[in-house]
């Protein structure tokens, strides 16, 4: 079929869908039943509490009260109602590492596996790959007491106590979030890198640059979009993770968002007027990035990166 | 008002040497990489890219999952040992057959209820004039979290004895059918289960349209046409045509999902807390562990949620491997 053609088919099958009722009042439920409970929730926590608590968010439009008095309660009041503008640092000091060191160590293995040939290279990448089958449940209460205890293997100490109080602890959910990621993302990227020409990094190699070099000036621009996508996947989540952050971030000095949601919703599930607008403090910065970078996330989707 | 930003200001310092410490790292790995004789082939500069990643993922992943399954033979203090009678407890005891059952109801309906609704969509908004923003629209629950989600729909679901309601179900159903109407859904026994898998389903579906939606816009154009020639109907133009052609990432979805269903914890911890017969193995596993201390128990689980896991991602591999060689 020639290019020329295409176009008008296309606009007759589009039209032809259109034109039918059934299939395009299903769309509108569809995308009425995925956005009205999330519209809900974010008209009700501008609306003063006593009509959160006593009316629908839907008598709204024929009372329109509106009200900021929420989100300050819950940002900065007393501890009771959530301190969430420290929470909301807590997410952003827990999240930040949590992206940049898997995605810098996954890329630096991923060359390793690809383009630098030694004895057992192919074992290894195995190893790896099957690690992403191991869900991180398993791993949770070992972890959690070679942070306290340190590991020992036969006598021998491969790791000290870490003994980590207060605000250090972010340092082990850093770790968490950054073993739990790895297997993933080396793989991910090593899909994308062993795809690269080789002829490039063979004609470099012969020039005489080290493997240092290799990776810095050929290999890292150009995998710069998958590092975008995993960038983003990794970023959505750990902010959004709930397990790992009970587990390595409990206390209130570290426990992020999610954390610190979850308990409100928990022991005060009743105080409407906080769990809407505290919803609204931890949704605002993943749906921002997602909506900015919606392509590179649906790309990365489509190369399979969704944890599994 | 009692925030005070400059109590914050140790989370920053403690940011800052996390920070310099990966540059640290990396720039270390790139020194030595640049210093390493370059042959081609040569072990150690295999082992310096590779370092940071084996020492994590052997402390944190592969150490770890073998005390599991050690401690998963062990009593509640992780000290004596008791053989299988963990196991025995996990397939035995009525309440935990129960979140067995629970689980197997997650990894069944949500892959299903999702794809089949992602797919719909899809194919009812492909090549029409809104296309992206209602794909956008179905998508965005995806950048939720699941403790958003579950607030979310905890909202919608909330009942009140007495005085109006203020969740969106409830007043359907003194819209639709009088007060009388109305329920707790999330304590009605088994519904309740029904009730959390659908904010499951809400937050997939949108990973089910967006890849089927593009898989569809795979289908050569040829076959349609061909098939429209032979005068076939919209339904099946579906059955016969778009869901034949677009079987392989129909298949990943299912998989993808219903790992993710499987592993799930967020929505039953924010929801229910387990309550009313609505636990699921990752939620018991975390319950049993950590609030409840039973560490052989909560291991047992866990290798459990493991096992499961296995065949299915052997499939997915299996199957993504027959599909490149196909390409």
């Amino acid at each position: 079929m020639s290019n020329r053609v295409e176009p008008v088919v296309l606009a007759k099958r589009a039209r032809k869908r259109f034109s039918r009722p059934w299939a395009s009042l299903t769309a509108i439920v569809i995308a009425l039943l995925w956005t009205t409970p999330t519209f809900g929730l974010l008209l009700s926590s501008f609306r003063p509490e006593e009509e959160i608590k006593t009316t629908g968010w839907w008598t709204f439009f024929s009372q329109p009260n509106f009200t900021i008095e929420n989100y300050n309660e819950v940002l900065y009041g007393s501890g009771s109602s959530g301190r969430l503008a420290e929470a909301f640092i807590n997410s952003l000091v827990i999240t930040i590492p949590s992206v940049l060191f898997p995605i810098a160590f996954a890329a630096l293995a991923a060359y390793a596996l690809s383009w630098v040939e030694f004895k057992g290279r192919d074992w290894l990448f195995v190893g790896i790959f099957a690690l992403q089958v191991v869900p991180l449940q398993m791993a949770l209460v070992p972890l959690l007491s070679f942070f306290s205890q340190g590991v020992d293997v036969g006598g021998f100490t491969l790791m000290p106590a870490w003994d980590l109080e207060g605000e250090w602890k972010f340092v082990q959910v850093w770790f968490a979030h950054t073993a739990f990621g790895l297997p993933l993302s080396v793989f991910l990227l090593h899909n994308f890198m062993s795809e690269l020409p080789g002829s490039v990094i063979e004609s470099a190699r012969v020039d005489g640059a080290s493997h240092g070099a290799i990776f810095r000036k050929i290999v890292l621009p150009l995998i710069t979009p998958a590092l975008a996508s995993l960038a983003i996947f990794q970023f959505l989540w750990v902010w959004n993770d709930l397990l790992v952050a009970l587990v390595f971030a409990s206390g209130s000095e570290t426990s992020p968002l999610t954390a610190r949601l979850a308990d409100m919703a928990g022991s005060r599930g009743g105080e409407w007027q906080r769990l809407t607008a505290g919803a609204f403090v931890s949704i605002i910065i993943p749906v921002a990035v997602f909506l900015t970078l919606q392509r590179y996330f649906v790309r990365g989707l489509l190369a399979g990166g969704v944890k599994g | 008002m009692t925030f005070d930003f400059l109590d914050q200001i140790p989370k920053f310092v403690v940011l800052g040497v996390g920070v310099l410490a990966f540059l640290l790292v990396v720039l270390g790995v790139l020194y030595v990489g640049n210093i390493v004789p370059h042959r081609p082939k040569s072990l150690t500069a295999g082992l310096v890219f590779l370092i940071p990643t084996l020492v994590l993922v052997s402390i944190g992943l592969v150490v770890p999952a073998i005390r599991t399954t050690v401690l998963s033979l062990g009593d509640s203090r992780g000290e004596g040992f008791v053989g299988l009678d963990n196991y025995v407890w996990i397939f035995t005891d009525p309440q935990i057959l129960g979140v067995v059952r629970n689980s197997a109801l997650w990894v069944v309906l949500v892959p299903l209820v999702a794809t089949a609704v992602g797919l719909v969509y899809a194919v009812i908004i492909d090549q029409t004039r809104l296309e992206k923003l209602a794909k956008t629209l179905v998508f965005l629950p995806m950048a939720i979290s699941f403790v958003g989600a579950a607030i979310i729909w905890k909202f919608v679901y909330d009942y009140k004895q007495i005085g109006d309601q203020i969740g969106l179900l409830n007043q359907f159903m003194v819209w639709l059918f009088g007060e009388g109407a109305t329920q707790h859904w999330l304590t009605m026994p088994f519904w309740n289960n029904l009730f959390l898998i659908a904010v499951m389903v809400w937050i997939q579906a949108g990973f089910a349209t967006v890849v089927l939606s593009a898989a569809i816009k795979g289908v050569p154009s040829e076959i349609i046409e061909a098939a429209r020639l032979d005068g076939v109907n919209a339904w099946q133009m579906f059955w016969k045509v778009t869901v034949p052609s677009i079987r392989p990432a129909i298949i990943v979805v299912l998989v993808t999902m219903s790992i993710a269903s499987l592993k799930l914890f967020d929505i039953v911890r924010t929801m229910t807390g387990g309550r009313n017969g609505t636990s699921v193995l990752a939620y018991e596993m975390y319950a049993q562990s950590f609030p409840g201390q039973q560490t052989g128990r909560g291991a047992a689980l866990a290798v459990v949620l493991f096992l499961l896991v296995i065949p299915i991602v052997v499939y997915q591999v299996r199957n993504l491997r027959q599909r490149k060689e196909v390409r």
